[in-house]
């Protein structure tokens, strides 16, 4: 199931880029995102995007399954702006929103993680001098993308006991033994890289 | 080598493990036990995981406490849930991970990479999510990740407990061709046929170290007898 945003092996020119510079076109869209005001603008960003996945070789369905996480959010927000500014202030929001996480993922779609890490690591070496350890950052980044499959792989196998003991959809009987999963979790993962060498 | 010297371990005032004097040279050495028998902690007690509150742990003459890093170099642990030991998030970079700090250049790292896949069967799945393997392929990754570091010893704790027996089969027979010492701790007493030596762990204590054999027929003995 969940295939949001992970790295698809391809050999177009957006593959080729480098990370660093794919990240810097992410801060500036990003940045720059804020003065798209009108629906022709969104409407020639989100053009833009798709372009990017075109070239990529991204078929459409993949680049549709990223915007599927933020349908709730997105519909709170639709309904929100539709009845206090209008429909059309509701299309630049959402357009907006939609174009970026496109061109996020996109990013991850074509890089792989380690490289992203390496970019960033890069990017976090002038932080050294605060104190900042580049390549712990790095390290999170990583298990940050890491952990999102195997939290949802918890949160799968929480409400299947939750079922089997006829429990129906109760919030507490969901949320708190998936916490205590993702803790126990961690402690075995904090393990396994001193195990693997992280600390020394 | 790994010398265990008067060795005790106490979580708070629990005592896990009492009175460890063994030295162990075989290149396979299994380590059977109940649940709660202190096999665990002593298994971490190899690669510094776990250092004992009492006596000392050494392997190849280094000391767990004071040359953790160099001792963890030696060793390599590969762990029950290979979903915790699985740090990147496709296949060849979580095999890479291990490289990383280790003075190699690019090129070598990837190649050596690349080697390790193959060896281990994983060369389809080199850009695939780590996290859409079958359990078995994962703890094969997790084995490769650990194994492409080059240890000259491998300490496993129940590696076979989450898999199914064709999985279990595939991982011992990975484990059977190795060319390093393999300390393996595990509840699959199959697996232990043709290894050199078996520790049996009953209540923190070693309570029989000898043949396969011999060992598991007192581990069964023990654990009818406690039932």
């Amino acid at each position: 199931m969940t295939t949001i945003g992970l790295y698809l092996p391809g050999s177009s020119p957006l593959h080729r880029a480098r990370a660093g510079h794919k990240l810097l076109v992410l801060v500036v869209a990003g940045a720059a995102s804020v003065f798209l005001d009108e629906v022709w603008q969104v409407a020639v960003a989100l053009g833009i995007v798709l372009v990017g996945y075109g070239i990529a070789g991204i078929p459409l369905r993949t680049a549709l399954a990223q915007l599927r996480p933020l349908v709730w959010v997105a519909g709170f927000a639709a309904l929100f702006h539709v009845v206090m500014n209008g429909w059309e202030r509701a299309v630049v929001v959402l357009g907006v929103i939609a174009v970026l996480v496109l061109l996020a993922a996109l990013v991850t779609l074509t890089t792989r993680t380690t490289d992203l890490v390496d970019a960033l690591v890069v990017a976090c070496r002038p932080l050294r001098r605060f104190g900042v350890d580049p390549e712990r950052v790095g390290l999170m980044l990583a298990l940050g993308v890491r952990c999102v499959p195997v939290v949802v792989g918890l949160a799968e196998e929480v409400r299947d006991a939750q079922r089997a003991r006829g429990l129906g959809a109760s919030p507490r009987a969901f949320v708190v033994p998936l916490i205590v999963r993702s803790l126990r979790h961690a402690d075995a993962l904090g393990e396994a890289l001193v195990a693997r060498g992280v600390e020394d | 080598m790994i010398e265990a010297r008067g060795v005790g371990h106490a979580y708070g005032d629990r005592t896990v493990l009492r009175d460890l004097d063994v030295t162990l040279t075989e290149q396979r050495i299994g380590v059977v036990g109940a649940n709660g028998s202190g096999k665990s902690t002593f298994a971490r007690m190899v690669n510094g995981l776990v250092l004992p509150t009492r006596g000392r742990v050494s392997v190849d003459g280094l000391d767990t406490r004071s040359q953790g890093r160099d001792v963890r170099r030696r060793v390599g642990f590969c762990f029950t849930d290979p979903d915790a030991q699985i740090v990147m998030p496709t296949v060849a970079e979580d095999v890479a991970f291990g490289l990383r700090r280790r003075g190699l250049s690019k090129a070598e790292a990837k190649a050596r990479v690349t080697d390790a896949l193959a060896a281990y069967g994983l060369a389809d799945h080199a850009d695939h999510p780590a996290h859409l393997l079958s359990g078995g392929q994962k703890q094969l990754l997790a084995l490769t990740s650990v194994l492409v570091t080059e240890p000259a010893l491998l300490v496993m704790d129940e590696p076979t407990t989450l898999l199914d027996l064709r999985n279990a089969r595939m991982v011992s027979g990975v484990v059977a061709a190795l060319p390093q010492q393999v300390v393996l701790v595990t509840h699959h007493l199959d697996l232990l046929d043709g290894f050199d030596r078996v520790l049996v762990f009953d209540e923190g204590r070693v309570v029989c170290d000898d043949a396969p054999g011999i060992a598991v027929a007192h581990y069964r003995s023990l654990m009818g007898a406690t039932s």
